[in-house]
Formats: C-alpha cells, sequence, structure tokens
C-alpha cells in the first residue's frame, strides 16, 4: 500500500509522469487495433446467439447430478427426430437440453418424459419455449435504448462539461468498450442471452463513469489554462490522468472484485446462467473502461482541442517562452516539470484566511 | 463546535431518521398484517419457480396497437386469471407489443390455457350455415333429433333486447346454434350440439341461398354485410375444405379479413358456417352476464339467458345489424359470435332490432353454458390478437439454488471489496465498509417497502445488479477519499482538505451518479425481459450510493477529521500526511504540525523555508 501511495504521490506532484497525452498516437493505435480485431471476430466468428435469440426450446433439470446426459438425448430424439437437441451439464447436478421450436403444447409432456427419464418429479424441471420473434425484440429494444441513451448522455455531458469535446471523446470511449467487449464475447463463444445483454448495456453508464471522473480532474486543472503561460494544455491534461490514475485503479479494482465474485460463482457452481452471461460482459467492459478512460477518452479529448485556434496559439506561446528561458518549470536536465502547484506561491484571494461576520 | 460539525451532525441524524421511519413503515406493514408486506423481499419467478408467458400483439406491418387496448387487453386477462382462482398473478406490459403474465408457483394447464388464449371476440352476421354430419344438407328435421334440451322454440337461442321500453315485443324464437365453448372455458357444454332452426336453408350446398348463386358468378359489389355477394368462390373452397371434426379447425383459426366474407366452423364441430364482414368487435361489449331467463310475465321459465350490455358505439351498431337481421330469412337472420375466429353462438333475430343496447340471448342453455358464453363475452373480448412469444416454466429449486449463489457471490464480492479498503485505505476503510452497511441496509428497506408498495420483485438479474453495485457505491468513496487525499498533498489540514475535497469530489460524484442513473432509466424504460430488473436495482442503489454519499460518508469523515487519531495523522489512519508526501502541515493561527517532530525544537518560518530550500536543492527538483 505504502508503494502505491508513494507512487500516488510522485504522480500528484508531477514528479512521476506518464507521457499519455505526449503518446496518444501509440495508443490511438493500440485501440484502433483492438477495435478492428474486435470487428473482425464478430464478422467471421460472430456471436453465438441463445436460444433466447434462436427460438427453441430448453429444459433444465434439476438434481441429476452425474446422470448420463445421453438418456435426455434418446428421449427427445425418439420423440422429436428433427429437433436437432443439444444436452450439456450445468454446474455439477443440472442438465440442459436444448431443442429447437417444437409446438408449445407439446412442451409440457416432453417436460414430463425428460422427468420420468431421469426419474426425478416434473418439478424439477425448468422449461422455456421461445418464439422465435421474441429474441429479436430483446436486440430491438436494446439498440433503440443504446441510441437514446447515447443521445441523452451526449446531451448531459455537454452541458455538465460545456464542452462538446468532452462528449465526443467520451462517447468515442463507450463505443470502443462496447465494441471490444462483444468482441471478446464473440471471441469466448459464450451464448448470449438477455443477460448478457445486461451486461452490455451496463457497460455503457460504468464506462462513462470512469470518463466523468478523469475527465472532471482534466477541467479542473485546465480551467484557467489561457490565463497562465507555465504549462500546455495537452501537458494540464496529462497531468490530470496522471492524477487520477490512483483513483481509477482503485475504483476499477474495487468494482470489478463483486463482478469476479459473480464470475467465479456462476461459472464453477452454476454453469451457463443469468449470473455468468452479466458477469462477463461487465468484468471486460469494467476492464476495459477503465483503460479507455485513461488511454483514449483524454488523449482523444486533447488531440480534439488542440486543432482549437486559441489553443494551438496558447501551446506556441508557452513554447515560445520555454525557449527564451522565461519558464520556470524546465528540470536542468532539460524535461518540463508538470506538477500541482506547490506551497510557498501565491494561490490567490481565495486561499486567503476570511473573516468570519460578528454575530 | 464548528458550524461544519454542526451540519455533519444533522445529516447523520437525519439519516438515522430516514432508516428509522423506512424500518418503522415496514415493521408496521408486517405486523398489521398488510398483503404482501413482509421483512423477506418479494422473489421474481426466476428464483421463486413459476410460469412467466410473454404474450405478443399480433400487428399489420409497422401499426403499433394503441396504448390503451394494450392495457384493456391486460385487465382481461387478469380478470381471467382471477377469475382461475391463481393468486399473486403479475400482468404487466412492456414496451408496445409484449403482455407479460408471471404466475408463481404451480399453476395448472387450464389457467395457462387461458393466458394463452388471445380471444378475439367478432361479431358477423350468418351467411351459411351448414351441419357438418348431416350429410351436405340442413334438413329442418334432423336438428330436433339431435336436440337434448327440449325448449319451447325447438331449442333455438334467440337475441332479444332485454330494455323492453325499446323493444316492446321480447323477440323470438331463433336458430341458430348457441354453442360451447371454447376449450379453456369447459369442455363442451351440452347445449353446444343444439341445432335447430338451421332448419333454414335448404338448398345449402356450397352455394347458400338461391339467390346467392348469382351472386357468386357475378362479382356484384354487396351492398351490406348480410348480401349473400359477399361469398366469392375462395369462400366457398374454403368453405368446403374446413374440416370441423378436427380439432385443430377449432383451436388455431385464422381471424380472417374483418372487410370480407369468412368461412370458419361453429366451437362444437357440429356447424360450418360463412360469415359477413365483422360488424362489431368484443370493444363494443360493455359487459355480460347470465341469469334465468325472464319471461314477459317476469316469472323465471326455468331456462337461463346471457345479457349482453352494450358501449354507447356498440349499442348503435347493434341497432342498426339487429334491424337488418330481423327482416331477413334464416339463416340469413342469425348473428354470429366469434372467439379466436370460431363460431361460439349464433343466435337469431325475430323481434325487431333492437336499439337500446341491451340484448340477451336465451333458448336452449343450462346454468353452465350461459355462464360460460357470458364470461367468454365479457374476458373474451381482448382488443387485439396476440400470441405466445416465449414461455417460461422454472422449476422452484432450481430459482432457489440460483437465489442461494447469488447470496454466496455477492458475499464473497463484498468481502473482497471490504479487504481491499481496509489495505489500500487503512483506518478510512472503516468508513467505506460503515457505508456499505448503511447503503447495503436502505437498499433493503427501500426493496422490501417497494415488494410491498409496488410489489417489486427481486429477480436473478436484480441481485446481479445489487452485487455489481456494491463496487460502483465503493467507488464514489474512493473518488472521494482521493479527493481528499489530493487535498492533503497540497498541504492542507485535514478538516480543511476533508470540506475541500468533499465540494470537488461532490460535484464528479453527482455527474457520475447522473450519468449512471440514466443509463438505469433508459435501460428500464426501453428494454424488455429481465433486463428491467437489473436496471431496476442498478437505479436504485444508484440513488442510495448519493444518499448515503451525502448523509454518511461525508458527515462521517468530517467529524472523523476532527477526532486525534485522524486529524493528527496516525499512520493507520490512511490521512497519514507523510504517507502523502507532506511533512509539515498547517495546523491553524500559526501552529504547524510535523508528525514525528514532537521533542524537535519548534523552527522559525524563514528557518523551516530555509531549511527546505537546502534539501530540495540536494534532493534534485523535488518539493
Amino acid at each position: 500500500m505504502a508503494n502505491l501511495s508513494n507512487w500516488g504521490n510522485r504522480l500528484h506532484s508531477g514528479e512521476t509522469t506518464y507521457g499519455i497525452v505526449a503518446h496518444r498516437k501509440r495508443f490511438f493505435a493500440v485501440s484502433v487495433v483492438l477495435v478492428l480485431g474486435a470487428v473482425l471476430i464478430l464478422v467471421f466468428k460472430g456471436l453465438n446467439p441463445g436460444i433466447d435469440f434462436r427460438g427453441g426450446t430448453e429444459y433444465t433439470l434439476s438434481g441429476v447430478a452425474g446422470a448420463s446426459t445421453t438418456i435426455a438425448k434418446d428421449v427427445v430424439i425418439e420423440q422429436f427426430p428433427a429437433s436437432n437437441p443439444r444436452v450439456a451439464e450445468l454446474g455439477d447436478s443440472d442438465i440442459r437440453v436444448q431443442l429447437d421450436t417444437i409446438d408449445q403444447v407439446q412442451v409440457a409432456p416432453l417436460a414430463q418424459d425428460l422427468a420420468d427419464a431421469y426419474n426425478i418429479d416434473v418439478s424439477e424441471v425448468s422449461s422455456s419455449f421461445i418464439g422465435p420473434s421474441w429474441g429479436e425484440d430483446v436486440s430491438n429494444k436494446a439498440i433503440q435504448g443504446l441510441i437514446v441513451f447515447l443521445v441523452l448522455v451526449t446531451i448531459v455531458l455537454t452541458a455538465y462539461f460545456r464542452a462538446w469535446r468532452m462528449a465526443v471523446a467520451g462517447l468515442v470511449a463507450l463505443l470502443h468498450d462496447l465494441i471490444f467487449t462483444v468482441g471478446i464475447y464473440a471471441l469466448s463463444g459464450f451464448e448470449v442471452t438477455p443477460a448478457s445483454v445486461i451486461g452490455f448495456l451496463t457497460i455503457l453508464g460504468y464506462s462513462l463513469y470512469d470518463t466523468v471522473v478523469v475527465f472532471d480532474k482534466v477541467k479542473e486543472n485546465t480551467a484557467d489554462v489561457l490565463s497562465q503561460h507555465r504549462y500546455t494544455y495537452d501537458e494540464l491534461a496529462n497531468l490530470a490522468v496522471n492524477q487520477t490514475l490512483v483513483r481509477s485503479i482503485n475504483t476499477s479494482v474495487v468494482a470489478l472484485l463483486p463482478v469476479s465474485a459473480i464470475l467465479f460463482i456462476g461459472s464453477f457452481l452454476l454453469g451457463a446462467g443469468t449470473l455468468k452471461d452479466i458477469s462477463l460482459a461487465l468484468f471486460v467492459g469494467m476492464a476495459v473502461g477503465t483503460y479507455s478512460s485513461i488511454f483514449v477518452a483524454t488523449p482523444l479529448e486533447v488531440a480534439l482541442r488542440d486543432r482549437e485556434p486559441k489553443i494551438r496559439k496558447h501551446t506556441a506561446d508557452v513554447l515560445a517562452l520555454r525557449e527564451s528561458g522565461g519558464a520556470d518549470v524546465v528540470r536542468p536536465d532539460g524535461t518540463v516539470r508538470v506538477g500541482a502547484l506547490v506551497p510557498g506561491h501565491h494561490q490567490g484571494k481565495a486561499a486567503q484566511p476570511k473573516r468570519k461576520p460578528r454575530k | 463546535m464548528s458550524s461544519a460539525a454542526k451540519s455533519a451532525r444533522r445529516s447523520l441524524q437525519g439519516l438515522v431518521w430516514i432508516i428509522v421511519i423506512l424500518f418503522g413503515l415496514l415493521t408496521l406493514g408486517v405486523t398489521t398484517h398488510q398483503k404482501d408486506a413482509s421483512f423477506a423481499p418479494l422473489l421474481g419467478l426466476d428464483l421463486e419457480g413459476g410460469v412467466q408467458i410473454i404474450l405478443k400483439a399480433k400487428t399489420t406491418g409497422d401499426v403499433v396497437p394503441d396504448a390503451s387496448d394494450m392495457k384493456q387487453a391486460v385487465e382481461i386477462i387478469r380478470k381471467r386469471v382471477d377469475a382461475s382462482g391463481t393468486s399473486e398473478a403479475e400482468i404487466t406490459t412492456q414496451g408496445d407489443l409484449n403482455i407479460i403474465v408471471s404466475l408463481p408457483g404451480d399453476p395448472d394447464q387450464a389457467t395457462l390455457d387461458l393466458v394463452r388464449k388471445s380471444a378475439q371476440l367478432q361479431f358477423r352476421p350468418v351467411l351459411v350455415q351448414q351441419q357438418v354430419f348431416a350429410s351436405s344438407v340442413v334438413l329442418p328435421s334432423a336438428s330436433p333429433s339431435t336436440d337434448p334440451t327440449p325448449s319451447p322454440t325447438a331449442s333455438a337461442d334467440t337475441l332479444t333486447g332485454s330494455d323492453t321500453s325499446a323493444t316492446p315485443t321480447p323477440s323470438a324464437s331463433a336458430a341458430g346454434a348457441d354453442t360451447a365453448g371454447i376449450d379453456t372455458m369447459s369442455p363442451a357444454s351440452e347445449v353446444a350440439n343444439v341445432k335447430t332452426a338451421a332448419s333454414a336453408n335448404p338448398s345449402a350446398s356450397p352455394s347458400p341461398t338461391p339467390s346467392a348463386a348469382p351472386a357468386v358468378t357475378d362479382p356484384a359489389v354487396p351492398t351490406n354485410p348480410s348480401d349473400p355477394a359477399w361469398i366469392t368462390p375462395e369462400v366457398i373452397a374454403a368453405f368446403a375444405a374446413l374440416d370441423c371434426t378436427d380439432q385443430k379447425q377449432l383451436t388455431d383459426v385464422p381471424l380472417g379479413d374483418p372487410e370480407a366474407a369468412f368461412a370458419t366452423c361453429g366451437s362444437d364441430g357440429q356447424f360450418k358456417y360463412i360469415l359477413g364482414p365483422v360488424e362489431m368487435t368484443g370493444t363494443d361489449v360493455a359487459t355480460a352476464s347470465s341469469g334465468p331467463n325472464i319471461t314477459q310475465a317476469n316469472t323465471s321459465d326455468g331456462t337461463y339467458a346471457v345479457f349482453l350490455k352494450m358501449t354507447g358505439s356498440g349499442g348503435t351498431k347493434f341497432a342498426d345489424t339487429t334491424r337488418r337481421l330481423n327482416g331477413l330469412s334464416s339463416p340469413l337472420n342469425q348473428f354470429g359470435i366469434l372467439l379466436d375466429g370460431v363460431v361460439i353462438s349464433a343466435p337469431s333475430v325475430t323481434k325487431g332490432a333492437i336499439t337500446g343496447g341491451d340484448a340477451s340471448i336465451s333458448g336452449s342453455f343450462t346454468q353452465a353454458s350461459a355462464q360460460q358464453l357470458a364470461n367468454q363475452l365479457k374476458f373474451g373480448a381482448l382488443p387485439l390478437t396476440l400470441e405466445v412469444d416465449s414461455e417460461q416454466n422454472i422449476a422452484a429449486t432450481k430459482g432457489a439454488n440460483e437465489l442461494q449463489s447469488g447470496m454466496i457471490a455477492g458475499l464473497i464480492g463484498l468481502i473482497l471489496v471490504v479487504v481491499y479498503s481496509l489495505f489500500q485505505y487503512r483506518a478510512l476503510g472503516a468508513v467505506t465498509v460503515g457505508s456499505l452497511v448503511v447503503a447495503g441496509g436502505m437498499t433493503y428497506l427501500v426493496i422490501a417497502l417497494l415488494s410491498w408498495g409496488i410489489g417489486y420483485r427481486l429477480s436473478l438479474a436484480g441481485v446481479a445488479g445489487l452485487i455489481v453495485a456494491i463496487g460502483i457505491t465503493a467507488d464514489s468513496f474512493i473518488v472521494y477519499f482521493e479527493r481528499v487525499k489530493d487535498e492533503l498533498r497540497e498541504g492542507r489540514s485535514l478538516v480543511a482538505a476533508v470540506e475541500h475535497g468533499w465540494r470537488r469530489a461532490r460535484r464528479t460524484i453527482l455527474a457520475a451518479d447522473a450519468v449512471n442513473f440514466l443509463a438505469a432509466l433508459v435501460l428500464y424504460i426501453l428494454a424488455v425481459g429481465n433486463v428491467r430488473g437489473f436496471a431496476f436495482t442498478l437505479g436504485l442503489t444508484t440513488l442510495v450510493d448519493l444518499v448515503v454519499v451525502f448523509m454518511f460518508t461525508h458527515p462521517t469523515l468530517g467529524l472523523l477529521a476532527r477526532t486525534k487519531f485522524f486529524g493528527d495523522g496516525h499512520r493507520f489512519s490512511g490521512l497519514d500526511p507523510k504517507q502523502l508526501g507532506r511533512d509539515v502541515i498547517y495546523k491553524g493561527r500559526g501552529r504547524v504540525s510535523t508528525g514525528e517532530a514532537k521533542d524537535e525544537p519548534k523552527l522559525t518560518l524563514a528557518e523551516r523555508k530555509a531549511q527546505k530550500a537546502r534539501a530540495s536543492a540536494s534532493a534534485g527538483e523535488k518539493e
């Protein structure tokens, strides 16, 4: 802990600085490769739609530890030779049987037959009958939700930061996270269920949460950027990223811990199910969300701001001042120390003690 | 005591009050045995076990059904389910097209059928009626022999105005099969097969009435819904192809074009019909009931009747139609009532137009069959067609397993977060833990209250939302603590750092929570299925998080900052300025705390500055 704390101190004071903004092209390249890779996986491997999206019939038999899966297969094939049954063990005591859509009135009798075959009560059999249009509904709603959310968030972020560039950068980072997560999901071959869609959509909120925290610091650091000539916009934004680094790590670790707990329980104790589907999407999404808030969102915002004439002029002025030797921030070895102001410098009237009104 | 400390105490007191009030409400609800009030929140179907059926409105093209139609459909399904005695059913709409019916426990097949039944009620005039078994022609003599319930009017059903003032002559005998119902309500009633007056139509072969024959070849434009000119060769072909002995023809029938003639079976499988275009639908029926048939002499004649009440506009349509039908010969004077495309009753109109909006169907009913038809008319009147989109039957044991696993996952997650916070923030981590406990307690109380108040049910996705929320809630504490640390690093005293850091962190937390809440809200409004349960808990915990940060975490930290342990920056307080790269903190009023330097002589400001300048010169550009 002491190390992380010391590291945090050095980052805060500017003693240690990682040139995240300065090397943004490198990070952009990494992100472009990641996103392209995700898109390629999506195109060539594709997502593995779960039964909710394909339509079909699914049974889950509880409390059949150690039983053979072929029994179920035989029962189904006997009655519905063309139903293409897939039987899998879930966790340690459940068996899942998936087959194509059968007539809805036949769902209950088959459940009874399966229960008989495994010698369990029919009340231990869960069944789902899903019409082919249901999944389409879920996906349409998800996409609709995504679009509405993006529009609303653009408005909220623009209003909050009073800077559309921040909103744009935040949204790009968001899409980056979403595409990457969906790509990883496709790579994992897990079935996409409504629960995983929940996971994807939750990333929306979380990815932005992280970005908002970093941008808030950027905004604070660069509030008076034009009225000083010690540092450029790039440097102050970079300082903000460095200063929030410890915070970002802590918040993501804390957010990931419960998610990993669900992922672990969901994968090893329960097998497939709501918990596992949500948590895999969330785990990947949160991790990449932290990455993107540091390495994508802020550098992108800086890249956008740098195109602004007044920022460009300010940067030129600052560099010219340093060139002329008039700046006090250049270290003897030529590097620039960008950091918070240390005591001893004038901090403005606001830092002075105030007289309390007499009562 | 400073005003900051006072307001911190006030906040904490406020929080205590909130929790006490929430808890008191819940306890009150539970102890007075209010419905659904319980210390254990209601569980969703996926945890409790039960059947969930998702019905989808059939649409033509892109036309979205009216929201009021959907609402009405929900009402009707609720009535059907309630009538079946199933308690705790939850029926809601979701999105524009879906109706979700959740039946906890292990509902019986009949109840499920009730829900699945889309039940569209249509009223079409009868153009052709044919008995299925009796060769191809309905002979008048055939019916009495099949009639199990002898009734004065040859066991026929009649449609009569019950508002006597409007129809002075309560109408007459009739023909028409009053039929039994549709499978779900009960298996065919005995009245069903009563067929009589079908008497009509001696020339009943495909082309119905003599007058109709020319119309078939001649593409004349029908003048009114009873005009046999509606019967096209296609309809005749469909009519000929109907096999009403096949159960499938009775259960899975397409509704047919409302603007054209339509061939279908009677629900008893005894008759088949060709009917004119739709003249009224279920929405025109305000209500229906059944009871003993009251004769004109105001006495019961031992038979039963179904009483219909039309809506305002329905009454007008009904009057127009009955006026027209009244003058026609059988079977053209029969008014077919179709439920889901199958004729459930086809009473005849022989005693004049029914103008009051009140009508009765009498004839061959028993008490049960009358009740059944009344129910079909009343509850069957769904304004739109629904089909089963998905149906899930969750075994109770599976749900219990998943709930248990969810709890274990939550517990592990919580422990991990607590351990990490204590490790990372030392004593400050205890504030995190305290905040999480408060947040958890409030969330529990709110969910239990919502269970009671609005019947909210916690689903597995909701549980996942709660677990994920542990991390997200703890995040706002971290944002705050890191902020305070930043302020300490900049040389503020702890009390000042807490106030200052709070002001800045507050903005960040508000903005970040707003984004999270927005995401939850959009998900909740737009999403279908169990996405909603997740969005709900996520939104709820975001709000709880705000309350806890404002009313617990910040005030607590504000008060703790004034204690010796934290204020002097104890090594384990997590707020030790030395560990934050600062050996000297300004304590106010010219006093300076230097941590270890208790014994060392106090240096003057100038001496300290000089010392520091030397130190920093030797250590490079360190501060």
